[in-house]
């Protein structure tokens, strides 16, 4: 069966557009390093325009550059030509509410395109592939707000690459944090962190007291899941290790409550850790906050309450 | 580590240590993942050829991560650029009971509610938290309190982004369709374990009724001390002049 929308094209476009950003980046003379930073840039264009026919070794290569290019300062900011407050304020009286309707069309089409495009054919055609209609929703979401914000404000397609050029300046290398991170966690599970993790945990901690034992398990959770930078890796890990043994086996606990508050507990160190770098880092970058930490600071009270809450929760609704 | 008789080996964690070591140390975050990702590599005694490979497969096989953060990217610029952030800060300051903290609230409020629907595309720190949510919040805290130094307007905003994230988490778990529910039951049923999704997804509603609280009365007690944190930033800029 043939599909028409796949997660691909969606891929070409981005690789695409961060290309035209690698050009302009080059062209800016007003960026102190623009060479280097317009290589970033366009090495990372590459990884989308040509991930599946590289060999591996050579997109390995292109990581390690991309790396020290962004470790090293060399990806930096060029002036970029904002328009004056009054004529913000200005447009922003003359368009009004209209200014929200591009956002509300990527919000909408993502939930709509999420919900039916699951199973939609036209005679032996798919329109999308099954396994990525979110990320395709939200690529046709991009694409129409995107239309109607060029049609509403007159500008030239070119202006909003302009802008998207602005905005993933002032994030900077920051943008490719995610990706590293999550390569990492694959290269974990490969060389065997986990196992030698849930070794650790079960060797050195006493659980024979439940509450101890609950306890253990909901710290285990946070602690792993904020090296990891995930609570999914964490999840098998520590379920393996004290859920399954000690408070299924040795305590009769209800698994599911396990599960549910244990995944939770796990969250609790998502939002504590600078390894989940696109819950934390990114927007950190993204309002241009100075402090690159200053999410986690605003999050971990609430996360370390929440854990405490875990604790008494599991304790008292695994074992009714 | 040596007095451990296992067949388990102890020398991956290197990698979690570079990790650490360099957080802490506040290198940069890019480079300190790199650097521990070919110290791994190095502890599991692979060849440096292969460490190379497995770099780059990975980081092929989740480039579809950074999609949902750059796709909106074009439009949030194209708007901002015409006065997005100066109408939503229009539209807030004309609600006179709106309040920095309340104003939070409700967000975190719509968030989880509708993750807990199974709508997660519904918010996110690039097209909502930048464009609509920050600048809300700071206009919200002007409106009652008159200009508010930087230090407390980042405060803020941080605090808008925490907010998405809570709402974010402790919402979409509770959906019994939601990725990590079927991980979980599939983990328990390999081990011979029953569940039930629907029953998973029931006993994570009492720690997304405390998140939302705790996090509300956090944002709440924060809107009452804002007085308080406005003078001290002004006193700590007027002490670096």
């Amino acid at each position: 069966m043939t599909t028409l929308l796949k997660l691909d094209q969606l891929f070409l476009l981005t690789g695409a557009a961060l290309l035209i950003v690698a050009w302009l980046t080059w062209r800016d003379r007003s960026n102190p390093r623009r060479w280097s930073s317009g290589l970033f840039w366009a090495l990372w264009a590459a990884i989308y325009l040509a991930g599946d026919v590289l060999p591996p070794i050579v997109s390995g290569l292109i990581v390690v550059m991309l790396a020290a290019l962004g470790g090293l300062g060399g990806v930096s900011l060029g002036k970029h030509a904002t328009r004056e407050p009054a004529e913000r304020q200005a447009s922003a009286a003359r368009l009004g509410n209209k200014l929200f309707l591009p956002i509300l069309t990527i919000t909408v089409l993502a939930l709509v395109g999420s919900l039916t495009l699951k199973d939609l054919h036209l005679g032996s055609l798919l329109l999308a592939e099954t396994k990525n209609v979110t990320l395709i929703s939200v690529g046709l979401g991009a694409l129409a707000g995107l239309a109607g914000a060029l049609w509403m404000t007159r500008e030239r397609p070119m202006q909003s690459v302009r802008e998207a050029r602005r905005l993933l300046e002032t994030m900077g290398s920051a943008v490719i944090l995610p990706q590293m991170l999550a390569t990492l966690g694959l290269l974990f599970t490969d060389a065997g962190v986990g196992k030698a993790v849930a070794h650790l945990a079960t060797d050195y901690i006493a659980v024979d007291n439940p509450l101890f034992a609950v306890a253990a398990y909901a710290l285990g959770m946070a602690l792993f899941t904020m090296v990891m930078g995930n609570a999914f890796a964490a999840f098998p890990v520590m379920t393996a290790g004290i859920g399954i043994p000690i408070l299924l086996g040795m305590h009769h606990g209800d698994a599911a409550v396990m599960a549910a508050i244990g995944m939770f507990c796990g969250y609790c160190g998502t939002l504590m850790t600078p390894m989940a770098a696109n819950f934390n880092i990114i927007p950190a970058a993204l309002l241009e906050l100075k402090d690159k930490n200053a999410v986690i600071r605003a999050q971990w009270p609430t996360a370390l309450m929440l854990l405490t809450v875990n604790v008494i929760l599991l304790k008292l609704l695994m074992f009714r | 580590m040596q007095a451990t008789v296992s067949s388990v080996s102890l020398w991956p964690l290197i990698g979690v240590a570079v990790v650490i070591v360099g957080f802490v140390l506040r290198f940069n975050p890019v480079l300190v993942v790199a650097a521990a990702g070919i110290a791994t590599g190095l502890a599991a005694k692979l060849p440096l050829d292969l460490i190379l490979a497995k770099l780059g497969t990975g980081f092929v096989k989740t480039r579809n991560l950074p999609l949902t953060l750059l796709l909106p990217l074009p439009i949030i610029g194209l708007l901002e650029r015409h006065g997005l952030r100066e109408r939503a800060q229009g539209w807030i300051a004309g609600i006179r009971s709106a309040t920095a903290g309340r104003l939070l609230v409700v967000y975190l409020f719509i968030r989880e509610t509708a993750a807990a629907m199974g709508l997660t595309s519904l918010g996110g720190h690039a097209p909502m938290v930048r464009p609509l949510v920050a600048p809300m919040t700071e206009a919200a805290a002007e409106k009652t309190h008159g200009p508010v130094p930087q230090a407390v307007r980042d405060k803020w905003k941080a605090m808008a982004s925490a907010t998405d994230n809570v709402g974010l988490f402790f919402g979409e778990d509770i959906f019994v369709a939601f990725g990590s529910i079927v991980l979980m039951q599939t983990f328990l049923a390999e081990n011979g374990i029953v569940t039930d999704p629907l029953r998973i997804a029931l006993w994570g509603i009492p720690t997304a009724v405390a998140a939302f609280c705790i996090h509300s009365a956090r944002l709440i007690r924060l809107d009452h001390r804002l007085p308080q944190d406005i003078a001290r930033a002004r006193a700590a800029e007027e002490a670096a002049k």
